[in-house]
């Protein structure tokens, strides 16, 4: 057993609900999780229970109410929890990624470049970023006549192939994958599952949601059930947090890095 | 795997910034740290400061109190020694070395074209001046320089001689932008860079200013009423109203959990098409 790379410790979730005189929604309490380098873990649970928003807490875009969600290096732990905004870019470029299930559109960036670009954040060469970019557009089957076209108009399965590609482009050491199956074809279902199955060989942690079952039990090392955590269960509680919150939910939003 | 660098060096602070024009106009209690390489976005309603508190930042505009600090680096010119970290306290300098130290190592992009660009003088002449102030000299190489920058922000190089009263908005706005970043500054100021321009061109404009702040590794200060605008450029967020900060933080956090009753009353409001 090889130590964890991501744990969490009595994990808690409160949204605060100013709209709606200060009440305050309790979504997760005390959750507790162990990943390890070249696993992936599956968060499991009602669908709609509330599992993407582990993920954004680990991507940063939710902030942690309670507990601790610590990152586990050779050389020492970084606590998430407690890390400062400016570091979050550098940590988002080198060691999270995030692969939404929607694609945040900007126009006129051509699907190749949407590809390349965590690449590009971190310095590599152009050449090398194309090269790299083009062959996963191919192996995802991206016709490459919209390589060069702004993904606006695709369709949402060929955003999303865009979008794991963009993904799995920089290889980081922790990646949250967000339903990366969901609006695929059997065909590049079988791509994505291969793309995983060699981010583990190389040690990449993973901690996902996959509504389809068969990719599941393909790719699950392990299955971290939710119930008993969540608390919004039964109804949509993604949904339910953002209609009582009132504020815009949005996929995980990728900025500039 | 190591733990990685996440710290940059300090590049501009703010601290205990006032500058009130009368009871919550203005700004104050600013205190913020800006890192190398970080896009800082200030977003407000108009009327929350952010104008401002850019003015104060950028050197237009002492503040009543607190302080502006420039770390000048490795440049080193307008700081003095080279090579060596100097705290320069921007209102306790003499006014020839602030203006030094905008012309040689911080951009401004205004609002309006206009208040940047000399409009008499050829797109080229624009561009080059900033050069030429940096004691750049060589004919050819000034006009290569704006020839080179003015492809850059997608403007046609053959204008070269026009004068930019014969561009429009957008255009001028993108001139106006060659003519900032010709000479790399480490610091650039933006206010509100796609006001103002139709919705194709601030794409357009977006982009360019997203690739140009990965390639040249910029720093930028952007203040913008435009959430969209704040997250695909920023990747920190300080959020305005009536003259103070009421929330900090992460783009992505700041929009997709907002703490304060403003920030969610701020981005509940905004319409997603």
């Amino acid at each position: 057993m090889t130590s964890p790379f991501l744990t969490a410790r009595r994990l808690d979730k409160t949204f605060m609900l100013h709209a709606q005189g200060g009440q305050a929604l309790p979504v997760m309490r005390g959750l507790e999780l162990s990943l390890s380098p070249g696993e992936c873990l599956v968060l499991a649970g009602r669908s709609g229970i509330g599992k993407s928003t582990l993920l954004k807490m680990v991507n940063g875009n939710y902030r942690v109410s309670g507990g601790q969600l610590t990152l586990h290096f050779e050389d020492g732990e970084l606590e998430l929890s407690a890390l400062p905004a400016h570091a979050w870019h550098l940590l988002r470029r080198d060691v999270i990624g995030y692969v939404s299930q929607f694609l945040r559109v900007v126009p006129r960036v051509s699907a190749r470049e949407v590809v390349m670009e965590p690449l590009l954040a971190r310095g590599c060469d152009v050449s090398e970023a194309r090269t790299r970019a083009e062959a996963l557009l191919a192996r995802l089957n991206l016709p490459e006549r919209l390589w060069e076209l702004a993904p606006g108009t695709f369709s949402g399965g060929e955003q999303q192939r865009v979008n794991i590609a963009r993904g799995f482009i920089a290889e980081h050491p922790l990646l949250l994958l967000d339903e990366p199956t969901a609006s695929l074809d059997a065909a590049n279902r079988e791509v994505v599952v291969q793309l995983i199955e060699e981010a583990k060989a190389r040690g990449t942690a993973m901690l996902g949601i996959f509504h389809d079952e068969e990719v599941r039990e393909r790719v699950a090392d392990r299955l971290l059930e939710l119930e008993g955590h969540m608390l919004l269960g039964g109804t949509d509680a993604d949904r339910t947090a953002s209609d009582q919150t009132s504020f815009r939910q949005t996929d995980s939003g990728e900025s500039l890095s | 795997m190591k733990r990685p660098q996440l710290e940059r060096p300090a590049l501009l602070e703010a601290r205990a910034i006032q500058r009130l024009y009368g009871p919550g106009k203005g700004c104050e209690e600013i205190d913020f740290t800006l890192h190398q390489g970080e896009v800082l976005g200030i977003v407000g309603e108009s009327g929350s400061g952010k104008s401002t508190l850019l003015r104060v930042l950028s050197g237009l505009e002492a503040p009543d109190r607190g302080q502006v600090v420039y770390h000048a680096g490795e440049a080193g010119s307008v700081g003095g020694s080279p090579g060596k970290d100097e705290a320069l306290d921007l209102y306790a300098i003499s006014e020839a070395r602030r203006r030094a130290l905008l012309r040689m190592e911080w951009g401004l992009v205004h609002q309006n074209p206009r208040d940047g660009l000399r409009l008499g003088v050829s797109a080229g002449a624009n561009v080059g001046e900033r050069l030429m102030a940096l004691g750049q000299r060589h004919y050819g190489e000034l006009r290569a320089a704006g020839q080179d920058w003015m492809g850059r922000v997608e403007l046609d190089p053959a204008r070269i001689d026009d004068a930019p009263q014969t561009f429009s908005g957008g255009m001028q706005q993108r001139l106006q932008i060659a003519r900032t970043l010709v000479t790399q500054p480490r610091l650039v100021f933006m206010d509100e860079p796609t006001g103002g321009l139709d919705v194709s061109v601030q794409a357009r404009l977006l982009d360019m200013l997203r690739t140009l702040t990965r390639e040249l590794g910029l720093s930028v200060i952007l203040v913008t009423h435009d959430l969209a605008v704040a997250r695909l450029l920023a990747h920190r967020l300080m959020v305005m109203r009536r003259g103070r900060v009421v929330e900090a933080g992460l783009t992505d956090q700041i929009l997709d959990d907002p703490q304060h009753p403003y920030t969610q009353l701020l981005v509940s409001s905004v319409l997603t098409p």
